[in-house]
């Protein structure tokens, strides 16, 4: 009984957060050109979209900043973590302080300090601001994926390295890189993730030749959006979905063979 | 040691966060108190007291606050129920909460549009079972709506993964010590999920505060939240003065916010004898 | 039996079809300090948390007092538990940590206050009322887990291996404290370890345990000299565990040699098992042993030397204050008094199942 009203409370909370996914999905089957009327079923736009520049252009550029602004992002992060791990408490604090200031201020305002900066320093607008400004919210959430996993991690693995003759740069590699990589790559993954879902931000450190999804959603939402549009994000969703599927099936094995 | 050397991998990140994050913000302050022709002025800060702006500040907080408390009561719940299924590392509740993000934030709310309209696809379901229409799309409802759906997540995440850290013993060691369900929920379950709830309150309460987007899109462009100002001061009217300065007193009041949870927080472990 | 305080009564219980308890019965006595011993998987941490009220046994009764408790919430019961990692609140100081049951109880403020004290006295933690279980050090935590639990007066206190976490040193320390704290508060405690030497310091009862089922239960004494079975035997300190055959009242053939003993009653050529412990075995010339052969390991263990010495094709473990030179021949004899006999289990799972009539 008690269990009959969790599961039905879960199914609601499911149906709120998926209903709006499911609704697009079924959009980018639907013939007619409008939101408001279903005029049938149509694979028509899945065809049409890999025609559509304007459209494979914003993704592009979607995923390049994505996927560059989140290695950069971990790269730097990783580092720095490294290096705040040895710190003295109050430095750690500050950095850690500091860091947190993306995460918790408003992304307009984020948004709008990046613009000011980019304005007052004459950058021309484009590409690369867009992808600094990514990294810039990126980098907080690798840190705060790798540093609880490098703290965890006890330090003597890695002087015990060392005293076998390893040098720093290889006992990093051999030793400490295994250990904290999960937490890196869900870093990575965190940091791609809100790259892709990024409007705010990309909106106001774009210039006016370079779109990403977001914003060349945000443009069409006057004229109306293009049906192409969401059979792509349908694509998206769908492809995630399934390498999600795929990695979630694997390590469920793996701890039914160790649980043996 | 190399532990001195160590240090400095984090010299590239402090570079960083020093040009795209502190100076970022020193400008916001240098234009918020400067006036567009030129020298020090308050003008713009003063400018949230007129009255369209004012109206606008309220609204946001009202709304805001409203949704931070229903992203709350819904969310408690939910994160105790995902924590006593015991998944085992949180993958799977992660996932669940992180995967709508895949599909664009803009395309998921205006799909809400699609589902509230008129004749939309709720309305259609309701008058089906005969029941009467729901007439919400273009109001604050929507937009409240909109915020539970789009900032739900991050109030569910930290509560979650609080509760889910929580030792069974703990737990067992309070009804040795003769408490009930209640008040084991109530003593032990409850304060030491504040942390998770607490940074549950600011990721939804900022972010709902600040929206532009959100209201855009529910609200039929005629509702006006202080986002939405601060926006079309810089992409409209390339007023970054007096964007700036609104954008100043926003941060108070994300600041101010904080400091209240944090408060609570702090006060509620120290008040008891 | 007089005073019978808990008394368990038919227990089953398994987890994920895994029989951990089946049909298990013990009693505890009023002011014992009585240990569930056993390897990790013996079900001795199961019998505590069912006495405890965490788990439900799947058939049997609990009787506290004559009364049935079996079903009775943990909150419910007159006991208290100790937890393997103190399992403090962290959110609260130590005092609020001790309070809290009482509090619970809404017992007075002068009341809890003065209870604080004492608890706090009684621990040797006096003045540490407003710090965080964080700030303590793991012997620290410990004391207050204990004091948290004493304070509400339990008839019976329940400790789940509640020394595992600490150092050797404080661990000794410890236990000398649980002794002093038993005779102090005059309450039962039982006790959950995997530590034999922990259960022969402190117990005045010694249960071992194995697979679910109690393979010996008597006092440290009882358990160290006379070994019921070749499990308890080997489980609690070292022995020489040798299949033998019991010729006759009295006599007993271990490795082809002939040893007098002082066992009777297994019948005439019966196989057995024959446990003599390490420092009952005689290093003397090679001719003035029942059985002779040669040393092969020497350490220095500091109270005695331990030998092995390598006689009619077994390993001997020797415990002895005379150093013998590793390639020495001896001799080996044995006091008929130190040759305990017993049973050979037929199959594997009357072992575990310690059938032994």
């Amino acid at each position: 009984m008690k269990h009959t009203i969790q599961k039905i409370y879960i199914g609601l909370i499911l149906i709120l957060l998926y209903a709006p996914i499911a609704t697009l999905i079924v959009l980018s089957f639907n013939a007619s050109k409008t939101r408001a009327k279903w005029g049938g079923f149509t694979l028509k736009w899945y065809g049409e979209l890999f025609q559509n520049e304007a459209i494979m252009g914003a993704l592009t550029h979607t995923l390049l900043i994505a996927f560059l602004s989140a290695v950069i992002a971990s790269v730097i992060g990783t580092a720095a973590c490294l290096g705040i791990l040895h710190m003295r408490k109050r430095t750690r604090t500050i950095f850690l302080g500091i860091t947190n200031i993306p995460m918790l201020n408003a992304d307009i305002v984020t948004g709008i300090s990046l613009m000011l900066l980019y304005l007052a320093f004459g950058a021309s607008f484009g590409f690369s601001t867009v992808l600094m400004a990514h990294i810039t919210f990126n980098i907080p959430y690798v840190i705060l994926s790798v540093m609880p996993k490098l703290s965890q991690m006890n330090y003597s693995t890695y002087e015990a390295g060392l005293d076998l003759g390893g040098s720093p740069a290889y006992v990093f590699f051999v030793i400490v890189f295994p250990e904290i990589f999960p937490g890196i790559l869900s870093g990575f993954l965190m940091a791609f993730t809100m790259s892709l879902d990024d409007f705010i931000i990309t909106h106001f450190t774009k210039g006016p030749g370079i779109d990403t999804l977001s914003t060349k959603i945000y443009t069409e939402l006057k004229k109306g959006i293009k049906p192409e549009i969401y059979s792509l994000s349908t694509l998206l969703f769908l492809s995630v979905l399934i390498l999600l599927l795929i990695i979630n099936l694997k390590p469920d094995k793996r701890k039914e063979m160790t649980a043996q | 040691m190399n532990n001195r050397r160590s240090k400095f991998l984090a010299a590239p990140y402090a570079l960083w966060a020093a040009g795209f994050i502190l100076i970022p913000l020193g400008m916001i302050f240098y234009y918020g108190f400067t006036a567009r022709k030129g020298g020090f002025t308050l003008d713009n800060i003063t400018a949230i007291a007129e009255p369209g702006n004012m109206k606008a500040l309220i609204l946001s907080l009202i709304l805001s606050l409203i949704s931070t408390i229903i992203c709350f009561i819904l969310a408690y719940p939910l994160a105790w129920i995902l924590a006593n299924m015991k998944f085992g590392k949180g993958s799977f509740v992660i996932i669940i909460f992180i995967l709508p993000m895949w599909m664009n934030f803009l395309l998921r709310t205006l799909a809400w549009q699609s589902l509230l309209e008129k004749n939309g696809v709720i309305n259609t379901i309701l008058s089906f079972f005969h029941l009467p229409a729901l007439k919400i799309i273009n109001t604050p409802y929507a937009i409240v709506l909109g915020m539970v759906y789009n900032f739900l997540p991050f109030m569910v995440l930290p509560i979650y993964n609080a509760l889910e850290k929580i030792d069974d013993n703990i737990i067992n060691a309070a009804k040795d010590l003769g408490a009930n369900r209640m008040q084991t929920f109530s003593r032990i379950i409850f304060p030491l999920s504040i942390p998770g709830v607490i940074s549950g309150i600011t990721m939804v309460f900022v972010p709902a505060l600040t929206t532009f987007v959100i209201s855009d899109l529910l609200g039929g462009g005629k509702i006006l939240l202080i986002g939405n100002i601060i926006e079309k001061e810089f992409t409209q009217d390339g007023n970054w003065n007096s964007g700036s300065g609104l954008s100043f007193v926003l941060m108070i009041f994300i600041i101010i916010s904080m400091i209240l949870t944090a408060k609570y927080d702090t006060s509620k472990e120290e008040s008891a004898p | 039996m007089p005073n019978k305080l808990i008394d368990l009564v038919n227990i089953s219980k398994s987890f994920n079809h895994t029989m951990v308890l089946d049909d298990f019965n013990l009693y505890i006595r009023e002011n014992e300090f009585l240990t569930l011993l056993g390897p990790s998987g013996c079900g001795k941490t199961t019998t505590l948390r069912i006495i405890g009220g965490f788990e439900t046994p799947d058939a049997g009764h609990v009787i506290f007092r004559d009364e049935d408790i079996t079903n009775l919430p943990p909150n419910k019961r007159p006991l208290n538990t100790v937890f393997q990692k103190y399992a403090l609140f962290s959110h609260m100081t130590i005092a609020e940590n001790i309070a809290f049951g009482l509090k619970i109880k809404k017992k007075s403020k002068s009341y809890i206050n003065d209870k604080i004290k004492y608890a706090l006295k009684l621990v040797n933690l006096e003045g540490y009322d407003n710090r965080r279980p964080d700030s303590l050090s793991g012997g620290q935590q410990q004391r207050i887990a204990i004091a948290r639990a004493i304070v509400n007066e339990p008839k019976v206190l329940l400790l789940d291996e509640p020394l595992g976490a600490l150092d050797l040193k404080l661990r000794q320390d410890m236990q000398y404290e649980l002794i002093r704290l038993k005779n102090e508060l005059g309450i039962t405690f039982i006790y959950v370890t995997h530590d034999q030497e922990e259960a022969l310091t402190m117990s005045d009862t010694i249960v071992v345990m194995n697979q679910g089922y109690i393979q010996q239960i008597g006092t440290p004494e009882d358990i160290y000299n006379e070994p019921e079975n070749a499990f308890v035997a080997d489980f609690i300190g070292d022995s020489n565990i040798i299949p033998g055959i019991m010729i006759e009242d009295r006599l007993v053939e271990i490795l082809g040699a002939r040893f007098p003993c002082v066992d009777t009653g297994f019948g005439h050529n019966k196989p057995v098992d024959v446990v003599i412990r390490p420092e009952d075995v005689d290093l003397v010339k090679p001719e003035e042993g029942t059985i002779s052969g040669v040393v092969t390991h020497l350490i220095f263990k500091g109270v005695h030397y331990e030998m092995e010495v390598m006689a009619n094709g077994f390993e001997w473990l020797v415990h002895s204050t005379d150093m013998v030179p590793v390639g020495t021949r001896v001799g080996i004899s044995i006091v008929p008094f130190d040759i305990q006999i017993m049973n050979k289990p037929e199959s594997e799972d009357e072992e575990a199942a310690g059938v032994n009539e």
